[in-house]
């Protein structure tokens, strides 16, 4: 395996691309008790649309992505999530609007659960009776979410902000979508991105790298290697589609996030791009700026009031909420602070200042072996390098920040989404 | 991994875990008080108005900038209930000195900017700020009454309220709204003033720094807090319910009902020698993805979403945990029993009980590998007398134990109180 050192980070990352297009890698650190593991697909809740082998477009219903990920887990022999549990680590999965990812953490048997996992992520197993009964745990999952205030003030934002774009549909789906899915389904779209090509496998602690290449190669064999191709809909206008969208639930106080509707970046700009939103939005939103002060000072928000960058291929934004008894006042004021540092330029002292904070930050996050795992396979998706973020950092200018205020935070690309006590 | 305690004052002591596993070390000061109704409030407003400002940087602006400039510190307060205590800590994660890109240290500058907060607030009059104690109470306030925006967590918040209604474990450690949004200045000036005088203090560092530097930071930032003090910590556990099982219905706009179920775990607790079967029992009954609740709950009966047991290890409580149809409620109930039983009749396989092992010791195992877990595991321990431990001892103990033993402790733990959360219009189903 290649070995790649980050001398700056004290970090050594083995990395290798299997003959069948797989991409492995590890990062060792055998003073960790623990072993952890990634593998992912870049198939998400927003690949509703895709070229099937004959060349013609296929549709599928919205909850694909999220129904295989728990059907995964269905193997001839049983279920592998009590398979593994069973040997004591601690199996999960998650799907984003981008990818699918399954994962363990463990302390003991590694190279068993790897294999584990290797399989029964790459051999579908599914049976209408299955298929059937998942609608009903994924419907009450669905529902569930539906009473979480969080997560009503998020797709409401997305929905606000992008006319198209397919980050507006639930990752879940919807109960009527899910009814909709078949074991045939299933079957199609594992066989469109559930190639080693469209895959990635990521793990870190006290393991061996080359046994993870050995142990992939062993279970993956060969197979296709490129993936389908997918349709994100029509081009996306740069404006939102609607500024202010409110409903009403149980919450004691106002729930916000407000949100600017950013540019994709340019390949190859991706980590750059998202160093600096994060930067743009520390301007804005964190404590140690200007006006967060003020609007704590006049009860505007309290100490759940943050926000941060998001990209996802096809989009980019950036987002700050919490709670709020006057959501409106928030999203004012933001604009007038953007324009404000937009015109009159950032404070360099404060801007180095949060350089230094945000580099902390990400060192700190490197104590996490799950938190390494999924960024090195975010960043492998978006053809990025995320252990070279203290040189990228150091590329990034005062300028560049006001140049982003001045193109993203402008009243036609902002959106504010509120959640009002009540119903 | 090396641990040490040492008592630097009467009821003032300093545990240090000190691995180079990490990027960054972890401190943390923390005053452990009895949690009650009439401190509560206060208590867990104190940290809140401190990290308002500082006399050196009195406002969040310059608080933050402090931080910032520390690579950015992760500095904040944090109130946690442990059994019947409240602790107030304020915890600060700094990168260690080698990624200082100035090469410069951080630890003991971070630990003077905690020791400025805990100590020496901007004060208005010689008291906080009114405006710090106005604002913060209302935030306060928000907070408790947030808690409802959770369900499930309010579920079990609301099931302790009930089950051990007169007991302190029931005080909400947040305190009350209505207090919090009233409280004036100078109640709280004399609560925090009581409070550095009474409380215990517990310091904690783990990272790559060596003892003595820790010892001498600590002892640096925070020399006034140095001084002897009587303070008690005690939790107060009832080994059995008092009388038959209590059920209480609540009803509230939610489209799925949650159903919380209290046990009392027959006095076992942290420090008891069938503490290690508690745990394999928990694991085994609901506690991992290979539990019964969650094979025969969740998966095979289709009754709940989501099924899951945990323990409170210092109250000797077990609390399960389930997300269920309306119509569902007494079936789910139900067949949440009859898993617990069957344990208690030694009906689970060999393969259960191993797997049921290996969880626990998974679990054991991998705090270690976490900065926030070995705090925390680290202060619960400490304040109730205990000194830090890599665990090694327990993980011995959890892999003996026997079917015998599980079946045998399942059988000391009786239900004691149901909470339903139903949907409005649907009382008559709860």
């Amino acid at each position: 395996m290649d070995k790649l050192n980050y001398a700056a980070l004290r970090e050594t990352v083995y990395h290798c691309v299997l003959p069948n297009g797989l991409n492995i890698y590890v990062d060792a650190r055998p003073e960790y008790g623990k072993q952890f593991a990634f593998f992912a697909t870049r198939y998400g809740g927003m690949n509703l649309r895709f070229r099937g082998e004959d060349a013609s477009w296929i549709d599928t219903p919205q909850g694909v992505a999220h129904f295989l990920e728990h059907k995964m887990f269905d193997t001839q022999e049983g279920n592998a999530l009590q398979r593994m549990a069973a040997q004591g680590v601690d199996p999960n999965a998650y799907t984003t609007p981008s990818m699918t990812g399954y994962f363990f953490e463990g302390v003991q048997g590694f190279e068993e659960n790897l294999r584990t996992l290797l399989s029964f992520v790459s051999q579908p197993w599914f049976t209408p009776e299955s298929v059937e009964k998942e609608q009903g745990i994924i419907g009450q999952e669905i529902r569930m979410c539906e009473d979480d205030p969080s997560h009503e003030v998020y797709y409401q934002l997305m929905e606000a902000m992008y006319v198209n774009h397919p980050i507006r549909v639930r990752v879940a789906g919807t109960v009527e979508s899910i009814a909709k899915i078949t074991a045939d389904t299933l079957y199609q779209c594992h066989g469109a991105f559930y190639r080693p090509g469209n895959m990635v496998l990521c793990a870190a602690g006290s393991v061996e790298p080359q046994r993870v290449a050995d142990i992939a190669r062993e279970v993956l064999g060969q197979g296709p290697t490129s993936a389908a191709v997918t349709d994100l809909g029509q081009a996306e206008p740069p404006e939102v589609s609607s500024r202010y969208v409110q409903r009403a639930m149980a919450v004691s106080i106002p729930l916000f996030e407000l949100g600017f509707k950013g540019k994709p970046a340019p390949k190859g700009e991706g980590l750059r791009q998202q160093l600096l939103g994060g930067l743009v939005c520390d301007m804005l939103f964190s404590s140690s700026a200007p006006l967060y002060s003020r609007l704590y000072e006049q009860g505007l928000i309290n100490a759940s009031f943050g926000g941060g960058y998001d990209s996802l291929p096809g989009c980019a934004y950036l987002m700050a909420g919490g709670e709020s008894r006057d959501p409106q006042r928030v999203m004012e004021e933001v604009l007038k602070e953007a324009g404000r540092l937009g015109r009159e330029g950032i404070d360099q002292t404060l801007w180095d200042r949060l350089k230094k904070a945000a580099y902390g930050s990400m060192v700190r996050q490197l104590n996490s072996l799950e938190d390494t795992c999924f960024e090195l396979a975010q960043a492998h998706f978006n053809g990025e390098d995320f252990l070279s973020f203290p040189q990228c950092f150091q590329s990034i200018e005062r300028s560049d920040g006001e140049a982003m205020l001045r193109a993203w935070c402008e009243e036609g690309r902002a959106a504010l989404s509120v959640i009002q006590p009540g119903g | 991994m090396e641990q040490g305690w040492k008592q630097l004052a009467d009821g003032v002591e300093l545990a240090v875990n000190r691995t180079d596993k990490f990027k960054t070390g972890l401190f943390s000061v923390t005053l452990t008080v009895p949690l009650e109704q009439n401190t509560a409030t206060t208590g867990a407003l104190i940290p809140e108005v401190l990290y308002r400002g500082t006399r050196n940087n009195p406002d969040i602006e310059r608080l933050s900038a402090a931080t910032d400039s520390l690579y950015g510190a992760s500095l904040g307060p944090l109130v946690r209930q442990r059994g019947e205590s409240q602790c107030i800590s304020f915890l600060c994660s700094v990168i260690d000195d080698c990624f200082a890109l100035d090469g410069s240290a951080v630890l003991e500058p971070a630990a003077k900017l905690l020791g400025e907060v805990l100590l020496d607030p901007v004060t208005e009059d010689g008291r906080f700020c009114r405006n710090y104690v106005k604002g913060e109470g209302a935030n306060l306030a928000d907070r408790i009454q947030a808690r409802v925006n959770d369900k499930r967590s309010w579920t079990i918040f609301r099931l302790a309220q009930e089950m051990c209604a007169g007991e302190a474990y029931a005080v909400d450690k947040l305190g009350d709204a209505e207090e919090a949004r009233a409280m004036t200045v100078q109640r709280l000036w004399e609560s925090y003033r009581a409070m550095l005088g009474r409380a215990r203090v517990t310091f904690y560092y783990g990272g790559s720094a060596r003892p003595e530097r820790v010892e001498e930071t600590m002892r640096n930032a925070f020399a006034p807090l140095m001084t002897g003090r009587d303070a008690l910590v005690e939790c107060n556990v009832i080994a059995a319910p008092k009388g038959p099982v209590r059920t209480v219905v609540e009803a509230m706009d939610v489209t799925q009902g949650k159903l919380a179920m209290g046990f009392r775990t027959g006095g076992v607790t942290m420090g008891h020698p069938d503490y290690p079967a508690l745990l394999v029992c928990n694991a085994l009954y609901g506690g991992s993805a290979n539990s019964r609740l969650f094979l025969n709950v969740r998966e095979k009966l289709s009754l709940c979403y989501y099924a899951s047991s945990m323990i409170d290890k210092l109250k000797g409580l077990m609390v399960v945990s389930s997300g269920v149809e309306f119509r569902d409620f007494d079936r789910a109930q139900e067949a949440i029993l009859t898993q617990l039983d069957e344990i208690r009749r030694g009906c689970f396989t060999e393969e259960e009980r191993i797997a049921a092992v290996r969880s626990v010791v998974s679990g054991l195992r991998g705090r270690l590998d976490s900065q926030g877990q070995m705090e925390d595991d680290c202060i619960t321990r400490v304040i109730h007398g205990g000194r830090p431990d890599d665990g090694a001892a327990l993980i011995r103990a959890v892999k003996q134990v026997t079917a015998g033993q599980v079946a045998e402790m399942a059988g000391k733990i009786k239900l004691d109180t149901v909470y339903r959360l139903t949907g409005k219009g649907e009382a008559h189903n709860g």
